[in-house]
């Protein structure tokens, strides 16, 4: 029965993988499957920030009912440079910059209990959960400072940006298979590819990882002014000048009427 | 009610946007000035990007500017002529301002330049508006009446200059040099601060050209249109800055208020709004001035990847 109901669970992942590129890998032997209730985050003309519910279960056999689970989602790693301000002659300017690598736009982790519980820091590590073990390439050009302030200081940027969380959020487990947790994204979520993935802890031994594939992209009007601005950007330079001036004509004549 | 900017991709709250453009507007109408020293501060704090600010700022400009300049067209306050030297003036200007602001970039010292510019220009020009209209109005309620301004002195090298041109509106005859050079200089500081440039336009043409105050606003408003259409195309194709969205819910609030401002501007004196543009001007200066001095609460900041090539 228990078995049965795993299947259809697995069948179900299936169902809605299939049609993505690199969907989970969720075959019998797996312990994990997972899903998301959406694979595309759709940024619209209204968009103001959306919530997904990730979901799944644990096999049974193996005794993994006691075992943790511990989601990482993280957005596409772009090259930030940061500026550093000093004083010079009495003014604030900027005067070092540092050019960082391998951080991802976005971050967020999610656990059934705190980190350090679940796992060694060597495995945490290794898994790339938390970003203060992450590997990032910091080339710094500051005789004033050094690597270390420019990464607390990227962390702190990006979480003034709402764009990493140091909080852990929490997976809640209903059942003693089942695993649910919602993943909040802000309005300033950065558009591309992210990655969802999905470990199965178990008394400190990573026993199954999942991979499920998200993507956070433009839609509508918002994706195809944006495609216009980027492909024909002398039409629409074009285009702006026309619109503006043709609203501001319209209204110095709706006033001489009115 | 949220909306999302496609090219600043971000989500903002559509009340607000429409209530800065308005207010722009309003002074755009009232002064002449296009309001853009104003409006770019004003999105980067509310957490536009710089660069986008800038371009979309620009293109904002443009139609508050054609709504100005058509209301003062029909007061007949645009003197074509000058205005048409002024334009020719602008367009070479924003040209060798925006290859002096790569080079700066290239240099990285553009954002020391922008800032000292709005300091040292806004704190100067605001500073001479207001002590020059506070002296007017001592004088004029000491019952020393309207002083005609001092137009004719000192100007010697000025009447000597070649290709003197008869400008009817403004009741000048003056070398076609004087108004070019004017433009070409509020050209090359429009395309490195992302202004129109009516702040310094409007002080030059009172102060330099001796344009009576009432062409003043209108033709400075015409020169600004066409400055600022130059660079929002610019901006457009060459860092991919505008967006459109924000710009159309800017001019919505800045079209209605620029109204408005026009009127409110027919019935108060020029020495009066000049006392209200120079503390305005001057208020900006002081508080860019106070953001290089005071030890900022972040050092740290993440540099614009929007309008860098992707």
């Amino acid at each position: 029965m228990r078995c049965s109901r795993l299947a259809l669970l697995v069948f179900a992942g299936l169902v809605a993988l299939t049609p993505l590129p690199s969907s989970a890998r969720a075959t019998a032997e797996e312990p994990l499957v997972v899903d998301l209730s959406r694979h595309l985050v759709e940024i619209t003309t209204g968009f103001s920030g959306t919530d997904l519910l990730l979901f799944g279960a644990t096999d049974p056999g193996g005794g993994t009912e006691s075992a943790d689970v511990v989601v990482v989602v993280s957005g596409p790693a772009e090259a930030q440079t940061i500026r550093r301000k000093d004083s010079v002659a009495g003014l604030w300017i900027n005067s070092g910059s540092a050019r960082i690598e391998g951080a991802p736009a976005f971050f967020r982790v999610a656990s059934t209990r705190p980190l350090e519980q679940v796992a060694s820091s060597a495995l945490l590590q290794r898994l790339g959960i938390g970003l203060d073990q992450r590997n990032l390439d910091i080339r710094v050009e500051d005789d004033g400072s050094d690597a270390v302030a420019y990464r607390a200081a990227l962390m702190r940027l990006m979480r003034a940006r709402g764009q990493y969380d140091d909080r852990i959020a929490t997976i809640a487990r209903p059942g003693r298979r089942l695993f649910r947790t919602e993943i909040h994204f802000p309005a300033t979520v950065p558009v591309g590819i992210y990655k969802v993935e999905i470990h199965l802890i178990n008394q400190g031994r990573l026993i199954g990882t999942q991979e499920t594939p998200l993507a956070v992209d433009r839609v509508g009007l918002g994706a195809a002014i944006h495609d216009f601005a980027y492909r024909q950007s002398g039409l629409y330079g074009l285009a702006a000048v026309v619109l503006a001036a043709c609203t501001g004509w319209l209204a110095a004549w709706l006033f001489r009427k009115g | 009610m949220q909306i999302y900017l496609p090219i600043a991709e971000m989500s903002v709250n559509v009340f607000v946007i429409l209530a800065v453009g308005g207010g722009i507007g309003f002074l755009s109408g009232l002064f002449g000035a296009g309001g853009g020293f104003l409006l770019t501060p004003l999105l980067i704090f509310l957490g536009v990007p710089p660069a986008v600010a800038v371009g979309t700022g620009t293109n904002q400009i443009v139609a508050s500017s054609v709504s100005g300049a058509l209301a003062q067209w029909r007061r007949g306050n645009v003197d074509l002529r000058m205005g048409l030297i002024l334009i020719l003036g602008g367009l070479v200007g924003s040209g060798l301002g925006v290859l002096l602001f790569h080079w700066l970039r290239r240099l990285g010292h553009i954002d020391l330049v922008i800032s000292a510019s709005y300091v040292v220009l806004l704190g100067g020009i605001g500073g001479l508006m207001v002590t020059e209209s506070v002296r007017e109005l001592l004088r004029r309620r000491a019952g020393g009446g309207t002083e005609p301004i001092a137009r004719r002195h000192a100007r010697g090298w000025i009447d000597r200059l070649p290709l003197k041109v008869r400008f009817r509106r403004s009741h000048l005859y003056i070398s076609a040099l004087l108004p070019a050079l004017v433009g070409i200089a509020v050209g090359v500081i429009s395309a490195i601060m992302g202004v129109g440039g009516g702040f310094v336009l409007v002080p030059a043409m009172i102060y330099l050209l001796g344009m009576p105050t009432a062409v003043v606003m209108g033709t400075s408003l015409f020169q600004i249109v066409f400055v600022t259409a130059n660079a929002t195309f610019l901006h457009a194709t060459v860092n991919h800055t505008v967006d459109v969205v924000l710009a159309l819910v800017l001019v919505l609030g800045g079209a209605i208020g620029a109204q408005f401002g026009v009127r409110v501007g027919a019935r108060l004196k020029g020495e009066h709004l000049r006392v209200l543009l120079g503390l305005l001007v001057l208020a900006v200066a002081v508080k860019l001035l106070i953001d290089l001095l005071v030890p900022p609460t972040e050092p740290f900041s993440l540099a614009a990847t929007i309008g860098a090539a992707r």
